[in-house]
């Protein structure tokens, strides 16, 4: 028989899998509002408000979320353009070696990031390239153009090519089909791609670590935070506020494509 | 006056001839068909009018005005897509609209003329609706609406009733007709079923391999086919080959032979044993096999029905005997 209520021992495991997936997330953002700075001691012995004060005044912490923001939004908007571009090559026309195309394009996405990392740093220091924002940028754009290119490339399969030809047979221009027709119907698949690229270069770590120089983004900076002992609460401050300009994205991204299509990509 | 002129109009896709060769006239509010097996290149047809493809040689006319550099965008020609390709992101009154508002028509004027197209195919009142919403024949219909709102000169028809079930299809097909003479456009229509091709068109250009094999009435077709092609095609004639017609009439030439115009009799100089029988309601449908060829024979209700294994002979009347001396 199957039954529409689970039994309540299924009930507590898939509570207790909840708890262990969440509850570190929890204690992060519980520790910063802890009075203690030094050591992070359980229950905390007070709490305050005050590491919100001590964050925002911190110059080096809005030095990292400037370069994140400006990488991330960067590195979003590059792959957009080449994403969506690649997409509409490989799923509208056919030419020798497509295939191979489409599979070089997810391949970053599947490599490691170390392999991405070491690949690029080898890369920009044999063509003698200095690190700046702009190696960042590059690094991050490898993966962000594949989700762009997953979620693009799935919307164009489905639209169906004689919706161009209808357009164009109907007096519209190449433009006007691409305003009236196409990027309605590919819109929010370009949309949410775009979040969850956004997301993914925000919270970056080990690609960024390759190709940063000095710089460092806002996860970076809160690696090295974590060996200073100097006011970790502020830390914690840090990773409430990635958390959450992270879930805001893929959240948007959730419900634009409920019931429409999966999001490719977000796996990574 | 000439809708529609090919020239000598090839398409070749590399090796592959899609068209080769192909002359062609079609009439000014002339229901045209194009008729013709898969891969038979009567779409590529259909998409050099409409301009989706170009030719690789020869010369296209529509109205007298060449068309070659012109893109589908800029000919008065609008077309009726075999999935309809409505557009998913808008309702029924702005797909129906599309064409005129890239015209650049107020929206109120736009709407009040896809209402009356969308009343023109008995859809008044749908246009809030979405095309997911509906039915493949509706589909259909507002894929016609929105086709027909631009006034075009020449409406291209690509197996527009291609997706529908039968009873809705034999509708649909009074429905198209009676909208041609109606709107008097030109209508050129694609499509592989011979019935739906004879029953509607004014003429019938029969296509195979790229090539037109006869452009005639749906009479001309169907009586008197110029090549075997078309007659086994059409309605599927019995084919005399060459040797046998020499043997009886003194012509060496292949001869087409209507099912119903076939009769089995006792005996003649053609022998032939009975492989088969179906009984179809008015008649009876014998099929016999005669040195080495495969003929069909409709039997009317009242004439004696053989048994499979009989040995007779087929026989006819010599005026039904059309001999295809072209091919020759």
């Amino acid at each position: 028989m199957h039954s529409d209520r689970a039994p309540l021992s299924l009930k507590l495991a898939a509570g207790a899998g909840l708890l262990f997936l969440h509850l570190p997330i929890l204690l992060i953002f519980v520790y910063a509002f802890t009075t203690e700075e030094k050591s992070f001691a359980w229950p905390p012995p007070g709490l305050t408000l005050k590491w919100f004060a001590v964050t925002w005044n911190r110059p080096d912490v809005w030095e990292a979320l400037q370069l994140s923001v400006k990488v991330a939004a960067i590195s979003t908007v590059i792959a957009m353009i080449l994403g969506t571009l690649c997409a509409a090559a490989v799923s509208r026309t056919r030419f020798f070696g497509r295939e191979t195309i489409s599979l070089l394009v997810i391949l970053p996405i599947a490599l490691p990031g170390v392999v991405t990392g070491i690949a690029l740093r080898s890369a920009f220091s044999l063509a003698e390239i200095p690190f700046s924002t702009w190696t960042i940028v590059l690094g991050h754009a490898t993966f962000c153009v594949v989700i762009v290119y997953n979620n693009a490339v799935a919307r164009f399969r489905r639209t169906s090519g004689s919706l161009i030809e209808a357009s164009m047979d109907l007096g519209a221009n190449m433009f006007q089909t691409l305003r009236y027709v196409i990027l309605p119907n590919i819109g929010t698949a370009l949309v949410v791609g775009g979040m969850l690229a956004f997301a993914l270069s925000f919270d970056e770590v080990i690609v960024t670590t390759f190709t940063a120089g000095q710089q460092a983004t806002l996860p970076i900076w809160m690696l090295e935070e974590l060996v200073r002992p100097r006011e970790r609460p502020v830390t914690n401050v840090v990773a409430m506020v990635v958390v959450l300009v992270t879930l805001l994205p893929i959240l948007g991204a959730y419900y634009l494509t409920r019931g429409t299509d999966t999001v490719a990509g977000q796996g990574k | 006056m000439t809708a529609v002129r090919f020239d000598h109009v090839s398409r070749h896709f590399g090796d592959v001839k899609a068209v080769d060769g192909v002359d062609l006239d079609i009439a000014e509010g002339e229901f045209f068909a194009m008729l013709g097996p898969s891969g038979s290149g009567k779409t590529t047809c259909l998409r050099l009018i409409a301009g989706f493809e170009r030719p690789t040689a020869g010369d296209i006319r529509i109205f007298g005005a060449p068309v070659a550099d012109l893109p589908p965008y800029k000919r008065q020609v609008n077309t009726v897509f075999q999935d309809y390709a409505l557009f998913p992101h808008l309702n029924v009154i702005d797909n129906v609209a599309y064409g005129l508002m890239i015209a650049g028509q107020p929206r109120r004027a736009r709407h009040a003329a896809a209402e009356a197209a969308l009343e023109m195919v008995r859809l008044g009142g749908y246009g809030r609706r979405k095309p997911s919403e509906l039915s493949g024949g509706q589909r259909q219909r507002v894929a016609l609406a929105r086709a027909l709102v631009n006034k075009p000169r020449v409406l291209l028809l690509d197996e527009p009733l291609g997706a529908l079930d039968l009873k809705l299809r034999e509708q649909m097909q009074e429905e198209l007709k009676g909208l041609q003479r109606q709107l008097g456009i030109t209508f050129v229509f694609v499509t592989h079923d011979q019935g739906e091709a004879l029953s509607m068109a004014d003429r019938v250009a029969v296509f195979n391999q790229g090539r037109i094999e006869q452009v005639g009435t749906p009479e001309d077709i169907y009586f008197r086919p110029d090549v075997p092609f078309v007659a086994d095609f059409v309605g599927s004639s019995n084919v005399l080959p060459a040797e046998i017609v020499a043997r009886l009439t003194g012509t060496a030439c292949p001869a087409a032979i209507r099912p119903e115009h076939l009769r089995l009799a006792a005996d003649g100089p053609l022998k032939a044993r009975v492989t088969g029988l179906s009984f179809l309601g008015l008649t009876t449908r014998v099929s016999v096999e005669a040195e080495g060829n495969r003929f069909t024979a409709l039997l009317p209700q009242e004439a004696p029905r053989p048994e499979p294994g009989d040995e007779l002979a087929l026989t006819w009347a010599p005026e039904n005997l059309h001999l295809m001396a072209r091919d020759a």
